[in-house]
């Protein structure tokens, strides 16, 4: 032991540095196999029979020579141990994600000075929720494939300050002889940096700032102006609706803010078994061509093709003001199901009611206001005098710019958080236009599709290594700080500006500045409110003013005959809608595998985009699921896989925007097609349902990446319970199963009958509850749980081999038609289905089946109630996956951290670093599963022993329930009656609360409480009457 | 009989090879003398702390002293990095000692002679200042340091003799018991040499000189040795005992792969933990910052080093690769020692600041290591093991109260780390 630089070789080949084994020292493989290559189970290389004995001699001999020597390893301290920082303790830092509009206020987990978690900050309230695509940008932080410094044309080794010479001088002639410089961007968020541009507007008087958001929400902002003067998006506020009704608004997925939304929807729609709990739920109502998430969750839902959802809006206000005594506007006649219904709850609701759209048409949006107006909105859900900045786009403005830049009349173009090029419909103009401009520069992070373009790109970090603020709401601030340094030779975008602008570049000092001058108005030491703000996060300047109503001047018989032209009663061609999906969003964030193989909630598909298509459409043209279509809108086509989702209108195709990305990176190249182009304009408003489209059969099928492949319960009452509100108003147990057993003595509860002893928990009981009734199926916790628990992406084929990881998943189940009995008609979901979401992992079971099977004893259980998994006893026989009665285990089938064939930001050094210390990488062969986030409670626990206190509520929480943006998971201690866990169980012990599969008594830790619709409870059959 | 040898000698180099079994007669002698001393002067350490100190807040002012003086102080009259305490209360007196050390930097300014004086004869380090010690606090100090002073040995002996008697009695014993049985093996084999050169000569002698003689000599004893050899009951009993032999061998040898026991690697710098720990008695705390904290103990940033080695011994070549580091802002690449695989997870703090366990239990006698060795096989038998003997320290922790309680409803065992889940898979292993 004594030579400790010896050097260790696995072969003679490294021993040689042969020019094959450095070549393949890296990968797992030794050739990169393609799709479908995987020859053998266990690693695809093809290893022979034969070769076993030698690569057993070799093995003997490499363990008993690593037997008598021992690796060298360094043990490296700070030079300078940075104060408050100790290795192995996590620090914590608030701070801001703010993406196009996209908005959270966030706490970031550093590990030795580098990101490693993203969890929402309670301070921020009801901005605190912290979507997938939240969760995710982590890994964005460590995407090797950014760009490592500027770029000039294509010189990559270019210095700052060579480029800063060459955009001022050019910028200062530009100026002098008065030619055209635009800043083209998304929506921004920050205060400080609109100073910025503001500053810089000075210097080069030219200047003209436009922005524009992928999916737009100007319409809103241009009917406010036209009803009540005010050009603005109000603050909704969905916690004090008790009737909800959703034209084409997706807002809990991704209209504006959705997780501000589904937080206060889901107080809405809390109930409690307990004597004076509360016992009323919000009524929702949607109208809507694609089956949202949004959709999933309403109470009564109906499917209205895109053609024909200005009417739905314009008969909701005739129906409304007929009662409520406003003016009628001429409108054609028109009903979908559950029109009147609605009208008439809303008039029951007034002064509680809430009426939103997501349609991008000025029209429709003023007799939307109009229809809140009769209601009373405005003094109660919605608050005009509180504006939201999320989304800031200007359509008209954009397409001013892309005439002028085809007109050659633009001189400098500088894009700010904005790739227009791919993510505008006229994209391709842009394209054609903009070498053409005599100076263009991008702060993009990468040369994408319209990075690629410019001359010049200075790009900017990452937000979490950048110093930011942000408004989102009129009045409330948010403060963005690094929680690494650079890991790039990068430069923020407004230091650039500033540089750029003959300022001092120093963005940090910038910000403190503006805040002193412009948000520290109370007086006092600025110093310690710059420190609280930080480590706050937030800001809130005053109270914020309480909904005082407005005064509506808008014209409603104008906005209505322009209505009546647009949309028709009656349509008969198959129609385009296109919409935005809850994990890659608009796509400027797609080179993200965790986004990538985020099942989108509803059809659980990732890895593409898809022509979505109603079973009956698909019927009639003859296309079944994975048939690869033409869906051709004006000449304008993209070749897309069919998924059959029921609940869409009849004679509509859906496609999502966010995919078909060509110069994102890997992860996103290729995936899908690009839907954006199909986009068209509207009396200048960017629309999403452009018109009538053609769907042809290609002839070509395409796999389709789903996580779940069942669509319907198939009857089984012990996996879901559900009730109506009514029902469950009169018996709390409404809804609920509770399977008997027969035995000798009669019936009795399954629960009674046991060959187990059970287990005796003395200190902690560790359990989940989870609400389904307030899980909305968004997903936030699938990619929490997979940035925390170190989850490897697998890539479309193996999500196809049903090979995913996940620990955690959620299923989603649609109602069926099909009588009790008749399988086969069972698993197809009924035309527009009841949807219920269900997110599923490890249950933790007492009596665990897994357990039992185990022949090496890798799964056991722990004395505090968990279904523990040790990795390194495990030797894969997954006899315990197969005994598993929910299907959460999860095999390894290879070694994803450090191959090749799974390039996915974990196979090199950068994107490692995203890696939790704190859990073991799985190497392939084993069993994974949920661990109940062990990492976490035993850290809590060791906190509270160091403090010589029992553990409290609110110490420990895991990753699903501390994302969740509604609550509607509760971790905790069951034997400490104290807790949150403890109480709700109490309450709904003998109410809601039921086991998965009780009947089969494994007795899990894990509690799920019955899903609660506002529904009438009527007979089956008359439900479907209205239904056709 | 040459490989336990060999594991011997790992233990105890200090016995060179070489030299005469008599030697090792005399180390085994002295030996046990040194341990039956170290047990004897744990028991009068025992005594001593049983015993009522003078001042009355002595011992809570050993605790302070220990945590804020001993890294440049030392209660005798040893010199450290300041002067050695011991007499300091009859230098000055308490009200002069207090104004010291709460700002020592005052007291120079204030010119008084004595200040100035040993301000100088420090080179002018300034002592850091302690303006949270009360009074009652220095006074319990000093009281410790003259109670230290009067009685230097039980104290001495408190501080280390206590550890060191326990790992004596977890690894001495079968230490003591491998050379007494490597001893003993030798000496069989040195009479078993002289029998053979005895009867050698003797059979010389009875038979003469005659040849023939000889012969029948050498000729029976081959007859025997074929005999032998023919027997098959011999024959299968050797060919078992050897394939046994091989068998135990090989799972040996699969057991210890990856076994590090004994691994003390050259480091970059020559630290010695014998000079720090052993001779100053700087508390492993005051460089391992993380003990208390968090999982790592904290290989100690430079920065920490220079706060004794800014004043002390700056010119040795070895100290000056340290300042080399600061100046090149290039961390010192330590080699590390202790190496538990990723898939098990360890803590410190749980170890030592919630179960209070002293480092020694783990890592040997650091004391008196001049390069630090790893002593414990860091296996996970040797964890369990461990856990299953070790009483939990439930002592004024309220996480364990409820614990306690109930363990003691059903049990009159002491409750032990394995009673609370300590042998779970998960305690150590997500």
């Amino acid at each position: 032991m004594e030579n400790t630089n010896k050097r260790y070789w696995r072969g003679l080949e490294e021993l040689r540095n042969d020019e094959k084994f450095i070549k393949n020292a890296g990968s797992e493989f030794s050739e990169a196999p393609t799709e479908n290559q995987y020859e053998s189970l266990v690693d695809g290389a093809g290893t022979h029979r034969r070769d076993f004995l030698k690569v057993l001699g070799f093995g003997m001999a490499a363990v008993s020579l690593a037997a008598c020597e021992t690796p060298v390893k360094r043990a490296i301290p700070y030079v300078n141990k940075p104060e408050g920082e100790f290795p192995t303790i996590a620090n914590w830092y608030a701070s801001t994600y703010s993406e196009g509009g996209d908005y959270a206020s966030i706490l970031v987990k550093t590990r030795e000075g580098r990101p490693v978690k993203i969890e929402g900050n309670s301070l921020a309230k009801d901005a605190c929720g912290v979507s997938a695509r939240v969760h995710a940008s982590l890994l964005g932080l460590y995407d090797n494939e950014k760009l490592k410094g500027p770029k000039k044309g294509d010189d990559t080794k270019v210095a700052w300050d060579t480029i800063d010479k060459d955009i001022t001088s050019q910028l200062s002639q530009i100026a002098a002889k008065g030619g055209a410089i635009r800043i083209v961007s998304s929506t921004i968020l920050s205060p400080s940096t609109k100073s910025v541009i503001a500053d810089f507007t000075t210097k080069y008087p030219t200047t003209r700032h436009i922005v524009y958001d992928a999916n737009s929400s100007y319409a809103i902002v241009k009917g406010n102006e036209l009803s009540f003067g005010k050009a603005v998006l109000p603050s909704y506020d969905f916690s004090k609706a008790k009737v909800i009704v959703a034209v084409d608004a997706d807002f809990l997925g991704s209209w504006i803010s959705p997780d501000t939304y589904s937080r206060q929807y889901a107080e809405t729609r809390m109930v409690s078994s307990a004597k004076d709990g509360k016992k009323d739920m919000s009524r929702h109502y949607q109208f809507e061509a694609v089956l949202s998430l949004t959709g999933s969750n309403a109470d009564y839902r109906s499917a209205v093709k895109p053609s024909q959802l200005g009417l739905v809006v314009s008969s909701l206000y005739n129906k409304v003001a007929a009662k409520l005594g406003g003016k009628a506007i001429a409108t054609p006649a028109f009903d979908a199901p559950h029109l009147d219904k609605a009208a008439a709850d809303l008039i029951a609701a007034k002064g509680n009611a809430l009426v939103v759209s997501g349609i991008n048409d000025p029209s429709v949006q003023v007799v939307v206001n109009a229809l809140n107006n009769l209601l009373g909105s405005y003094a109660s859900t919605i608050n005009l005098d509180v504006p939201v900045y999320f989304r800031q786009g200007n359509d008209i403005a954009m397409n001013e710019f892309v005439e002028e830049v085809k007109g050659g009349k633009v001189d400098a173009v500088i894009f700010y958080a904005a790739n227009p090029v791919y993510d505008h419909p006229r994209g391709a103009e842009i394209a054609t236009a903009l070498p053409k401009v005599a100076l263009s520069v991008s702060f993009n992070d990468r040369a994408d599709e319209t990075g690629s373009l410019v001359k010049f790109i200075a790009p900017a970090p990452h937000y979490l290594e950048s110093w930011n603020d942000a408004e989102p709401k009129a009045g409330f601030y948010s403060l963005g700080q690094p929680t690494i340094s650079l890991i790039f030779n990068t430069r923020q975008a407004q230091s650039s500006l500033l540089k750029w602008a003959g300022q001092p570049s120093d963005f940090h000092e910038y910000v403190k500045a503006y805040w002193r001058k412009n948000i520290f108005t109370q007086g006092g030491n600025f110093e310690q409110f710059w420190v609280k703000s930080l480590h706050d996060g937030v800001y809130a300047s005053a109270a914020t003013a309480a909904p005082a109503g407005a005064a509506f001047t808008g014209n409603v018989d104008e906005a209505a005959s322009a209505l009546a032209k647009k949309y028709k009663a009656s349509s008969t061609g198959i129609e385009l809608a296109i919409f935005e999906n809850i994990g890659i969003g608009n796509g400027s964030a797609a080179n993200n595998p965790w986004l990538q193989e985020f099942p989108e909630p509803v059809t659980k598909a990732c890895w593409d985009n898809h022509a979505n298509i109603s079973q009956k459409t698909a019927k009639d043209l003859g296309l079944e699921q994975g048939d690869v279509v033409k869906v051709d809108f004006k000449g304008k086509s993209i070749d897309v896989p069919v998924i059959v989702q029921p609940g869409l209108a009849n004679g509509t195709v859906a496609v999502a925007i966010g995919y078909g990305r060509e110069k994102a990176g890997k992860s996103a190249n290729g995936v899908g097609k690009n839907a954006y182009p199909l986009a068209a304009f509207a009396g200048g408003f960017l629309s999403f349902a452009p018109g009538e489209a053609t769907v042809t059969k290609t002839g070509e099928t395409r796999e389709i990446a789903q996580t779940q492949t069942h669509n319907t319960v198939m009857g089984r009452k012990s996996v879901l319970q559900e009730t109506v509100l009514s029902h469950f108003q009169k018996d709390p147990l409404a809804g609920r199963f509770i399977p008997k057993i027969e035995t000798s003595e009669g019936k009795v509860d399954a629960t009674d009958l046991s060959l187990w002893n059970g287990h005796q928990y003395k200190n902690h009981s560790w359990g989940l509850v989870i609400d389904l009734n307030t899980c909305f199926g968004c997903g936030s916790c699938v990619i929490s749980c997979q940035a925390e628990n170190n989850i490897p992406v697998v890539g479309r084929q193996e999500v196809i081999n049903a090979r995913e990881m996940h620990w955690l998943r959620i299923d989603r189940y649609y109602s069926s038609d099909a009588e009790v009995g008749d399988y086969t008609a069972m698993e197809i979901a009924s035309e527009n289905p009841e949807v219920t979401f269900q997110p599923m992992m490890c249950q933790h079971c007492n009596n665990a089946p897994c357990e039992t099977v185990c022949p090496v004893l890798a799964t056991t259980h722990s004395s505090e109630g968990l279904n523990q998994m040790a990795y390194n006893r495990c030797v894969g026989t997954r006899y315990c996956a197969n005994n598993c009665p929910y299907k959460v285990r999860r095999f390894n089938w290879f070694k994803y951290f450090d191959n090749d064939n799974f390039d996915y930001h974990f196979n090199n050094d950068l994107g490692k670093m995203v890696i939790n210390p704190e859990v073991t990488v799985r190497s392939r062969g084993v069993i994974e599963k949920c661990s109940m986030c062990v990492h976490l409670i035993q850290e809590a626990k060791l906190t509270a022993k160091k403090e010589r206190r029992r553990v409290v509520d609110g110490d420990v929480s895991v990753a699903c329930g501390s994302s969740c943006p509604t609550n509607a998971i509760t971790f905790g201690d069951m034997n400490d009656p104290e807790s949150k866990i403890s109480k709700l169980l109490a309450v709904e012990r003998e109410g809601r609360a039921f086991h998965m599969l009780e009947e089969i008594n494994v007795r899990p830790q894990v509690s799920y409480l019955t899903k609660i619709r506002n529904k009438d409870a009527a007979p089956k059959a008359e439900a479907h009457k209205e239904h056709a | 009989m040459n490989i336990p040898f060999r594991e011997d000698s790992k233990f105890c180099s200090f016995f060179p090879r070489s030299k005469s079994f008599l030697a090792i007669f005399v180390a085994i002698l002295l030996s046990t003398c040194s341990l039956t001393w170290a047990q004897d002067s744990t028991a009068a350490a025992g005594a001593a702390a049983a015993a009522p100190a003078g001042g009355g807040d002595a011992a809570k002012g050993e605790t302070l002293f220990k945590n804020n003086c001993a890294q440049c102080h030392a209660a005798s009259d040893e010199r450290v990095v300041g002067p050695g305490l011991k007499g300091a209360t009859t230098r000055n007196n308490i009200a002069w000692l207090t104004k010291w050390v709460h700002n020592s930097q005052a007291v120079i300014a204030s010119g008084d002679p004595y200040a100035v004086k040993i301000y100088n004869e420090y080179s002018k380090a300034q002592m850091t200042s302690f303006p949270n010690l009360s009074e009652d606090d220095i006074k319990g100090i000093f009281a410790y340091i003259d109670n230290a002073a009067s009685a230097p040995a039980p104290a001495a002996a408190a501080a280390g003799g206590a550890p060191a008697a326990g790992a004596a009695q977890s690894s001495g014993p079968s230490d003591l018991f491998m050379i007494v049985l490597v001893a003993l093996v030798v000496v069989m084999l040195l009479v078993l040499g002289v029998l053979v050169v005895i009867v050698t000569i003797l059979s010389k002698a009875v038979a003469g000189d005659e040849g023939a003689a000889k012969g029948d000599f050498m000729t029976r004893f081959g007859a025997s040795l074929k005999r032998i050899a023919g027997d098959p009951a011999i024959r299968s009993a050797t060919l078992w005992i050897f394939v046994l032999l091989v068998i135990k061998a090989t799972l040996d040898g699969a057991y210890s792969v990856g076994v590090q026991q004994g691994y003390a690697p050259k480091q970059p710098i020559t630290f010695s933990h014998k000079l720090h720990a052993g001779e100053y008695k700087i508390d492993c705390n005051y460089c391992h910052t993380g003990v208390n904290r968090g999982k790592s103990a904290h290989i100690p940033s430079a920065n920490i080093c220079m706060n004794c080695h800014g004043v002390i011994k700056k010119e040795s070549p070895e100290i000056q690769k340290i300042y080399t580091s600061i100046e090149n802002n290039t961390p010192i690449e330590w080699v590390r020692v202790h190496n538990l695989p990723d898939l098990a997870y360890f803590n410190h703090s749980q170890h030592v600041n919630v179960a209070g366990l002293e480092c020694e239990n783990c890592h040997g006698d650091i004391a008196k290591m001049e390069v630090v060795q790893q002593r414990s096989s860091l296996t996970m038998g040797w964890c369990i093991d461990c856990h299953r003997k070790t009483d939990v320290n439930t002592k004024d922790n309220k996480y364990y109260d409820k614990l306690v309680q109930l363990h003691a409803s059903d049990s009159k065992e002491a409750l032990k780390v394995a009673d609370i889940g300590g042998l779970e898979c998960s305690k150590c292993h997500y």
